[in-house]
């Protein structure tokens, strides 16, 4: 089992600690709810060190890219980040990641721990270019720190202006006593703040000063089952649940992803501009419960006939509505806002909404 | 942990309360950190005579579901309705205000295939 370089500290605070994709992490410190709760209302910090970092350099790093993700690194400045996903050349999704423009031949992709090693395949596999790629992985730690309070926490470790910093933009410095620290307004909360970059051995240098500059925040340590549960609330995808190898950008409403510009001669490019034209037989859904109940993965969604019209990818109590929200994939035609449909939970059939995410 | 030395238990981590031919059943105290927060008791056999074993209920985590089952034969006599609208109790109080349903066995003498504090505490390491 490996351990991230804030395993100690976790089993100091008491964390439930669990295996995940090959890591020892911290799924909770003092409850979902209230770990849920202080993001959205103040700040909290996700140890991530698990999800993998490649850097991509040299001459062909563009040409690489471009070609095995499916959004447009054409449109990517020096100090700019983007969603994408890798195609798997059957109209299914590699893994879902972050790419981060760092100089002009060098670029960082951010990917799911569980996917790592996959991922790390796929793109030698798919270097027929010869970019230089590097597996930074083990090498480098990170934090998120996010909720409203997230900025002022930090603000008072840098000197750099944190608020110039654009939603998807980054800049490296010199934050908490570290150096070269990546400082990223992005996160997987809705909540705001900021992802940090750093090798392991700044990591606990780092975790303290955090610490200390959101005391008067009350800032908490918060775990991954709220992860999960505040990325839900958003109705961002995760990958194993509502993005895999199987669905298409296009069905999981990442459309906005996927660009066929000129320019862009991804792979999969032909196969999901074609579905884009003609259209997808399933589409990725966000339902909330109208009965009282919690959606989870695999229940089946049924029409008021009961034929199964869908499965649920991802479901749980939202801790701000108090009520049950999910999604998963419904028949095309039955997946306008507004509908109503029904999840079997266990023996019952509950009644849910189709709604727009996010849900809060 | 606390483990009361008072009450009985079973490897399905429910804690028994046992007056005469009546038990009162709940979640023990690790049983209800495992879960994490508790969103929703439900329990629909009010009335009901079930079997040892048998699903009186579930309860449900944000993260997870699980089943409560029957730690003697009974007859289902009460349900505790403030977990309706506070099933925190389960969280904050595993053995006084989170009890969920109080049993009238059927045959004590199933009570003593129950396990003692003891017992348990050693099941759970």
């Amino acid at each position: 089992m490996k351990k991230t370089a804030f395993n100690s500290i976790h089993h100091s605070l008491n964390a439930k600690m669990v295996p995940f994709a090959g890591y020892e992490m911290p799924i909770e410190y003092t409850g979902i709810n209230d770990e849920h709760m202080q993001v959205r209302n103040n700040v909290g910090v996700f140890d991530v060190s698990h999800m993998g970092e490649f850097w991509v350099k040299g001459p062909n790093a563009f040409e690489f890219i471009q070609r095995v993700t499916s959004n447009d690194v054409g449109k990517l400045s020096i100090g700019k980040a983007q969603y994408s996903c890798f195609p798997n050349g059957q109209g299914g999704i590699v893994d879902d990641l972050l790419v981060y423009k760092y100089e002009e031949e060098k670029y960082l992709l951010v990917v799911n721990a569980s996917n790592i090693e996959k991922d790390w395949n796929w793109c030698i596999e798919n270097n027929t270019m010869h970019a230089e790629l590097e597996n930074a992985s083990d090498e480098i730690s990170q934090l998120a720190i996010q909720g409203p309070k997230a900025i002022e926490t930090l603000q008072k470790l840098t000197d750099i202006n944190l608020s110039e910093i654009p939603y998807y933009s980054f800049v490296t410095g010199k934050i908490g006593g570290v150096n070269d620290v990546i400082i990223s307004n992005t996160g997987y909360t809705g909540a705001g703040g900021f992802e940090l970059y750093i090798y392991n051995k700044d990591a606990t240098t780092l975790w303290e000063s955090i610490f200390k500059a959101g005391a008067e925040y009350d800032i908490k340590p918060i775990g991954l089952a709220a992860r999960d549960t505040l990325r839900l609330e958003m109705g961002f995808c995760l990958y194993g649940n509502d993005i895999n190898d199987t669905t298409s950008p296009i069905e999981a409403g990442l459309g906005w992803i996927t660009k066929f510009t000129d320019s862009n001669d991804f792979i999969d490019r032909e196969a999901l501009l074609s579905q884009k034209e003609n259209g997808v037989t399933r589409r990725l859904r966000a339902f909330k419960m109208i009965n009282r109940g919690i959606p989870r993965k695999d229940y089946e969604i049924v029409d008021n006939e009961d034929n199964v019209i869908g499965h649920v990818t991802s479901g749980t109590q939202s801790p701000v509505l108090k009520s049950g929200i999910g999604m998963g994939y419904v028949k095309t035609d039955q997946a306008k806002f507004g509908t109503e449909i029904f999840i079997k939970v266990r023996n019952r059939k509950l009644k849910a909404e189709i709604v727009k995410a996010p849900f809060i | 942990m606390n483990i009361p030395e008072n009450l009985k238990y079973t490897k399905d981590h429910e804690w028994i309360l046992v007056e005469g031919d009546v038990v009162t059943v709940g979640i023990t105290e690790f049983a209800q950190g495992e879960l994490g927060d508790i969103v929703f008791v439900e329990i629909e056999t009010e009335g009901e005579d079930l079997d040892k074993e048998e699903v009186f209920g579930t309860i449900e985590a944000v993260k997870t579901v699980s089943d409560l089952y029957m730690p003697v034969k009974g007859k289902v006599l009460e349900v505790n309705d403030d977990l309706e609208d506070q099933p925190e109790l389960v969280n904050k109080e595993p053995y006084e205000g989170g009890w969920m349903v109080k049993i009238q066995a059927e045959d004590v003498a199933e009570f003593d295939a129950l396990l003692t504090a003891e017992q348990y505490k050693e099941l759970i390491g």
